[in-house]
């Protein structure tokens, strides 16, 4: 039997593993970039990005200062009878002073900073039932630097891909070396003005090396992101080959009058996190890798 | 090349310094965001006691995590943050305290560029998000002012060794490493317009 503790000490270990480690696919993303860099500036920022992963993984220490906001992802198996949100709020509250994670919580207005990143509707939590016996935790945490430069906008039908396309870029040239690049993009196309920024952020828990299923938006991804590498933004926006890392799309069907499109910015330190509660109380982390 | 600095910086140390260039930093820095400055500035004008000197001062755009370990602080993560949220406080701030280097991510705006070249200052960028390199830099920890802010808005006096890599962003010379590469940008968009089928 799974208990309320059980997903507590699960959720702290969980967010202790994803800001410490990137998912294989980001740091292979990063390393190719290395690689492709020949120019002294942005080599030397990419360089310190490997090395700055490398000691975090050594030490346990998060990556980044910013351990974001914690936007989580859950699939629940039918009647389910713990209280997994309690479980996750515990969770956040004893990450933030075990890991640490910075207390970055606050209120909208006030400003006033509760210190544990636990508030009205923060943690967020996306729920839904699958079939399966076991509870699916998946966790975003996601920084300012690079949310801050995110962007949606209702397009009329008529714009069709190539108002989608200039969104996209202009997003891009504006965002610069403000969210941290090489970045990932993460898109979100049609449903509706809410639905299409949750499309977006869905979108960046996609591993990079994986394309959409629909070969037409897969074309999309691959054009696009070849096309904003030629931008020479580069790592930490000083230039250089790599602007972005990866870029992935999701869509849903939207209202025949209308096409809303969205662009949530990821930095390098893309960091997501996966894990299964088993029934028997086992919890599995599937992401980062071990 | 690469070259090695000691806080507070001498206006000469400062003006010797060209965009592009690598370099290392010893001794102090300070952490600095918005309500630094904002409280900075305020306190100045009503004549209230600051308790840091920022004169020649390396002041660095961090929201650092730390930690108390007995009585001593330590630096957990420290990487910067983005540098344009203090856009249109950071001209000001210079003129008034004269700091030597301004370290953060992204680049500031033109005023501040003025600003910098009027007063001998100079901007470091630092790979942002490298916050664990960052904090390997910073050695150890003197104190603490204005913790009521907050622990990432707080003043954090930290001592620098081998603190780096910086690249100078912005020199005393007007010259900006961001407004290069945001040129170098423009020119390549019309390829990129082309790439994505999109009118020039
Ligand atoms: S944008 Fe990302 S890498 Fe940069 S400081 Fe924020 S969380 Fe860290």
């Amino acid at each position: 039997m799974v208990a309320e503790a059980d997903i507590q000490s699960a959720v702290v270990e969980l967010l202790r593993r994803t800001v410490v480690k990137l998912p294989s696919d980001v740091e292979e993303a990063l390393e190719r970039a290395l690689d492709a860099e020949v120019d002294e500036t942005p080599t030397m920022q990419l360089k310190a990005i490997m090395e700055n992963i490398k000691l975090a993984g050594e030490g346990n220490t998060p990556m980044c200062q910013d351990t974001g906001v914690t936007i989580f992802y859950v699939t629940l198996p039918k009647n389910c009878e713990i209280d997994v949100e309690r479980g996750i709020i515990d969770g956040v509250r004893r990450a933030t002073s075990e890991v640490p994670l910075r207390p970055n919580a606050v209120h909208p207005i006030t400003r006033k900073n509760p210190g544990d990143n636990v508030g009205d509707g923060m943690p967020y939590i996306n729920w839904k039932v699958g079939s399966n016996d076991f509870i699916e935790i998946t966790v975003m945490t996601k920084g300012a630097g690079s949310e801050n430069m995110s962007q949606m906008a209702m397009l009329t039908p008529s714009q069709g891909v190539k108002g989608i396309k200039e969104f996209i870029l202009s997003t891009v040239v504006r965002a610069g070396g403000n969210p941290c690049p090489p970045m990932v993009l993460g898109v979100g196309i049609g449903g509706s003005s809410d639905i299409c920024m949750k499309l977006a952020k869905q979108a960046l828990l996609r591993p990079l090396n994986e394309r959409h299923k629909d070969p037409e938006i897969a074309g999309l991804e691959t054009e696009l992101l070849e096309a904003l590498n030629m931008l020479g933004i580069g790592p930490m926006g000083l230039g250089g080959k790599t602007t972005a890392i990866g870029l992935n799309i999701e869509y849903a069907y939207c209202h025949t009058a209308s096409l809303p499109v969205a662009v949530n910015v990821q930095c390098w330190a893309a960091r997501r996190g996966t894990m299964r509660i088993h029934p028997d109380g086992r919890s599995e982390f599937l992401t980062p890798e071990e | 090349m690469t070259k090695r600095l000691k806080t507070p910086l001498s206006e000469n140390d400062v003006r010797s310094l060209n965009v592009g260039e690598a370099i290392y930093l010893d001794g102090v820095v300070y952490t600095g965001r918005d309500e630094v400055h904002i409280h900075a500035l305020e306190y100045l004008e009503k004549g209230k006691n600051i308790p840091v000197d920022f004169k020649g001062a390396a002041l660095f755009h961090c929201g650092p995590i730390m930690r108390k370990v007995g009585e001593e602080w330590e630096v957990v993560a420290a990487g910067p943050t983005t540098s344009s949220r203090m856009n249109s406080l950071e001209p000001q701030f210079i003129e008034k305290f004269r700091p030597g280097a301004i370290i953060g991510k992204g680049g500031m705006s033109q005023p501040t560029i003025d600003a910098m070249k009027q007063y001998g200052c100079v901007y470091l960028a630092i790979t942002g998000g490298a916050a664990v390199l960052a904090a390997k830099g910073l050695k150890s920890v003197s104190g603490v002012e204005w913790y009521e802010l907050g622990m990432p808005e707080a003043v954090w006096i930290l001592n620098a060794e081998n603190f780096g890599p910086l690249t100078v962003g912005i020199d005393t010379h007007g010259k900006s490493l961001f407004a290069d590469v945001s040129d170098k940008v423009k020119e390549n968009e019309p390829a990129v317009r082309e790439r994505l089928g999109l009118k020039k």
